[in-house]
């Protein structure tokens, strides 16, 4: 009778915790069922999908890992790195005309936007503590304020009080820039073509890497799971590398090496602030900025600072994306990145109070899948290719509204919880 | 004996010539534990905020008299300077972060680091944290303070008791602490859990930490105190060391007045079992952060004035606000002998309640509106009063608006140029009038009134007050009051409840004696009358 009972227990529990999981991660998990059913639907190959996901996380995942900071100093999601993407075009416009090539042009570009991005951040952090509890969308809105000023300088300025002679960029009529500016002659692949390895190389050298960590951390703890897993990854990793011998399609994907380790060393700085006093003090702040008072921080400042980097890594965020796009559209280029980079890390199950790089990278892959197979999807559905377009875009400001209200829902839900107690 | 380390002398204060410190003095020894009693507004917390040089103080023109610590006359200016000095305070609300673990809480702010291969280029801000450091600091202050806890565990969903613990172990992890302000620090715990806490601070004040301990618990302040000041309206009332005294006695201190009764005895004491229940309240629980109810129960009769007294956070405040849904509330309620539904403030101002709220400026007024709108504003909306039909649209009857407005401007005597001012000029005592003719404009039967004097000068406080008298009296309205001053609900109301950790302690006449209220404010009526017994 009581054996009974436990199992029946164990059982409530397990489900209890499986509830717990799918609840926790609802976003995530019903991102996944659509991308999984809209990779059917359009029947694209798995070579055309994952050649462009590679280029895309390459492309995006900096500017979603730059929203993390202010989420943790409990800023909200930072609309502001618009303005971060701002700076980096301006000096994007700058090191076109001067004609500087390869990846000297692009150090000159991220020297030139590092301090224009501090003193943007400077300005919108300050906005921010003027206007505390309604960040995101005082952020939103000072995005296009500052676009307006964008505007009006490579607009109207250019040309008549900023001298500039150049007929490829400025427009005919000697005011203004151009709408589109060629890259080539620049900055672009300027970092992704600096090293360029084959996807089954990249991953079998990722699995040794893993392997190394996880023989590292047995040899540490003396845990048997951790010698399974190194095996495990070494299995897989020696598979990868015979696949280099054979004609297959994941030797003719590249992958930016370049690029990927810059993602890889901001996941690593992202976690190093935290372990800082800088980073207690993000984390303090953002979760009551009273008590972080009372106790001697200096809360504006904290806050400040958070919006200085985001703004940065924005800024540089920014370069590593326009350096793969090869063109950039002077006056559109920046619109949309505060809403796909938000969007992205909303997909990977992140709050507006809570962040971290896992969910930036999942959002991103999720997100992107999402938006290679939406048209072809569309096509095959409706028979429309513009259709699986308004899908993207539906899916760009849905994705914004779902996890905002789900998150809202889930507060009211646990608080309901804590009323029937 | 060895020198004091905290004295204050004549300490006076002013806020707006509104005088709340009369004169204090107060002197801690080393190793001393003194007790500050009083009732909310008695001038402890400013008493404090002075000691603390919070810029409340200095916003609104400083203090007379001087402090000295540690036998130097000292200026402090500013929190940070009583940090400085080695003043701690234990707050009473938690200064805690919830999702920090307890040894993060402890050492906020003052995290220990070491070096890394950024911090020499960048700066001491991004030094690394040095958990193991921190951990062992924070396990030595809590095995001082008598907790077994894991430092690592995370402060969210600890019991509340933990918390007060966890925030004394973050004051004597500061290496210089010499004084020790403890504010109400019981006031959230368990009776075993209190005794833990005195232990623990006798124990500190055994190392030669001063402490003051401001309370309202009264038997612990005869168990942990070496000496006792008893305040009361800024006047130092009492300084008595603890033998001198005895539980009875502070109660009498801390409450005592003269009471001025509005009422006629012989009439309020009307045979008062013949009234008619009106509404009947059981077992209510009221979700209002900071005041929250846990189960109360209470009979509203026909015609009374019940009072509904309390100290601050104790909950009475909850009763009302949950009553009439402006906060989640549980619980069953009889109204003219009808289910009442709860969380639903239309239905309750339609069934024939009203509410005028502690927050006047906050949830009672529309303050740039005119006067004559905000009285009519809640018939409007709830009662489709005052309105003209037009077609499908409906119009403010602004001649019947107006005609109502200049009514009660007469019948509630509203000092104001005219109907049309606007709310935000008028003086505090009658923007409180104006709630007031709005809830009367509903034709209430039951009026819900929430520190209606709160911010008041005293000549209005008595206009209200006998307002409240006249509408019983005339128009045999029941109204339920609820204030935390105590001779203000003793000086109308027909019986006084008396709310205590969400629960009714007790139900009192206005007549009974000073030291039944103290103890019953207090919270331990009952346990006093148990020993009796």
């Amino acid at each position: 009778m009581s054996k009974t009972k436990i199992s029946v227990n164990k059982k409530s529990e397990m489900a209890a915790k499986i509830n717990k999981i799918l609840f926790d991660n609802m976003v995530t998990i019903l991102f996944i069922v659509l991308c999984i059913i809209e990779i059917i639907l359009s029947g694209q190959s798995a070579y055309f999908i994952l050649n462009e996901l590679v280029a895309r996380i390459a492309r995006n995942s900096f500017l979603v890992l730059s929203l993390i900071i202010p989420v943790i100093a409990g800023m909200g999601l930072n609309f502001g790195i618009v303005i971060g993407a701002m700076a980096a075009q301006a000096a994007i416009i700058a090191v076109a005309h001067w004609q500087i090539k390869g990846i000297l042009g692009f150090l000159l570009c991220i020297l030139l936007s590092t301090p224009l991005a501090i003193l943007l951040g400077y300005i919108t952090g300050k906005l921010l503590n003027k206007t505390k509890g309604q960040e995101m969308i005082a952020s939103m809105i000072f995005g296009f304020f500052a676009n307006g000023i964008y505007q009006l300088i490579f607009l109207l300025l250019i040309g008549t009080i900023i001298p500039m002679k150049d007929p490829v960029i400025v427009l005919s009529s000697g005011v203004g820039i151009k709408n589109t500016i060629d890259l080539s002659g620049s900055i672009k692949y300027s970092l992704d073509n600096l090293i360029k390895l084959p996807l089954s190389i990249t991953l079998a050298i990722i699995c040794f890497g893993f392997m190394v960590y996880y023989l590292w951390k047995y040899i540490k703890k003396r845990e048997k799971k951790n010698l399974f897993v190194s095996l495990l990854f070494i299995i897989a990793g020696g598979c990868f590398a015979v696949i280099y011998n054979y004609e297959f399609m994941l030797n003719k994907i590249n992958v930016p090496i370049a690029t990927m380790l810059l993602i890889l060393a901001l996941c690593f700085f992202n976690n190093f602030i935290c372990s800082t006093k800088l980073g207690q003090n993000f984390k303090a702040v953002g979760q009551n900025m009273h008590i972080a008072g009372v106790s001697g921080i200096n809360v504006d400042k904290v806050r400040v600072n958070a919006i200085i980097i985001s703004t940065v890594l924005a800024a540089w965020g920014q370069l590593i994306f326009l350096q793969n796009i090869g063109t950039l559209n002077t006056y559109g280029s920046h619109e949309q990145v505060g809403m796909f980079a938000i969007a992205s890390l909303l997909i990977g199950g992140a709050t507006v109070t809570n962040a971290d790089n896992k969910q930036a990278i999942i959002g991103t892959i999720l997100f992107h899948t999402m938006f290679i197979v939406s048209p072809m999807a569309g096509k095959n559905l409706f028979g429309n290719a513009q259709i699986g377009e308004y899908f993207r875009v539906f899916v760009v400001y849905g994705v914004i509204g779902v996890s905002l209200g789900l998150h809202a829902w889930k507060n009211q839900y646990e608080k309901n919880k804590l009323m029937k107690q | 004996m060895s020198e004091s380390i905290l004295e204050m002398k004549d300490i006076e204060k002013e806020y707006f010539g509104n005088k709340v410190l009369k004169g204090i003095n107060i002197n801690v020894k080393p190793g001393e534990i003194h007790a500050i009693v009083g009732e909310n507004g008695a001038g402890k917390s400013t008493l404090m905020n002075i000691l603390f040089g919070m810029p409340v103080i200095h916003s609104t023109g400083g203090f007379k008299g001087e402090i000295y610590f540690n036998g130097k006359k000292t200026e402090i200016k500013c929190p940070k300077d009583a940090m400085n000095l080695g003043i701690g305070m234990v707050h009473q609300e938690f200064m805690l972060l919830p999702s920090f673990t307890i040894t993060e809480n402890i050492k906020l702010n003052r995290e220990k680091t070491k070096n890394n291969f950024l911090s020499k280029i960048m700066g001491e801000k991004v030094k690394t944290l040095d958990m193991k450091a921190m951990g062992a600091d924070s396990r030595k202050s809590l095995d001082k303070v008598g907790m077994t806890i894991d430092e690592w565990a995370m402060v969210e969903g600890l019991p509340v008791g933990y918390m007060q613990f966890i925030e004394i172990a973050r004051e004597i992890d500061k290496s210089n602490i010499k004084l020790l302000v403890f504010d109400e620090p019981t006031a959230v715990l368990t009776e075993s859990e209190a005794e833990h806490l005195i232990d623990c601070m006798k124990k500190l004040a055994e190392e030669g930490i001063g402490i003051i301990f401001i309370t309202h618990r009264l038997d612990e302040v005869m168990m942990a105190a070496d000496s006792i000041t008893v305040l009361r309206d800024g006047e130092m009332v009492a300084n008595k060391k603890r033998g001198e005294t005895n539980v009875v006695e502070l109660a009498e201190l801390m409450v005592g007045r003269k009471i001025e009764r509005l009422v006629n005895k012989n009439e309020s004491a009307e045979n008062e079992e013949q009234k008619e229940t009106i509404m009947e309240i059981k077992n209510l629980k009221v979700l209002m952060p900071g005041e929250e109810v846990k189960d109360v129960s209470l009979n509203i009769k026909r015609g009374e004035i019940l009072g509904i007294g309390g100290l601050a956070g104790q909950g009475k405040i909850g009763i009302a606000n949950g009553i009439m849904g402006l906060y989640e509330s549980k619980g069953e309620v009889l109204f003219k002998g009808k289910a009442f539904k709860l969380n639903n403030t239309s239905e309750a101002l339609k069934s024939g309640l009203a509410f005028v709220s502690e927050d006047r400026r906050g949830v009672g007024l529309l303050l740039d509106k005119s006067m004559e709108l905000n009285i009519v504003i809640s018939s409007m909306q709830i009662k489709n009063e005052y309105l003209k039909k037009i077609g499908f649209f409906t119009q403010m009857d602004s001649k019947n608006i107006r005609k109502h407005a200049l009514k009660m401007i007469n019948e509630l005597d509203i000092r104001c140029r005219g109907p049309q001012q606007k709310v935000r000029q008028l003086s505090g005592g009658n923007q409180q009038k104006i709630c007031i003719a709005r809830a009367l404009t509903l034709k209430p039967e039951i009026l819900f009134v929430s520190e209606p004097t709160r911010g008041i000068d005293i000549g209005a406080k008595k206009l209200i007050l006998d307002l409240l008298v006249k509408l019983n009296k005339e128009q045999g309205m029941t109204i339920v009051m609820t204030s935390s001053e105590l001779s203000e609900l003793r000086a109308i109301s027909d019986r006084i409840v008396i709310i205590s950790k969400g629960k009714i302690e007790g139900i009192l006449k206005p007549d009974d004696s000073d030291a039944d209220f103290g103890l019953m404010m207090a919270g331990h009526y009952h346990k006093i009358q148990k020993e009796e017994l």
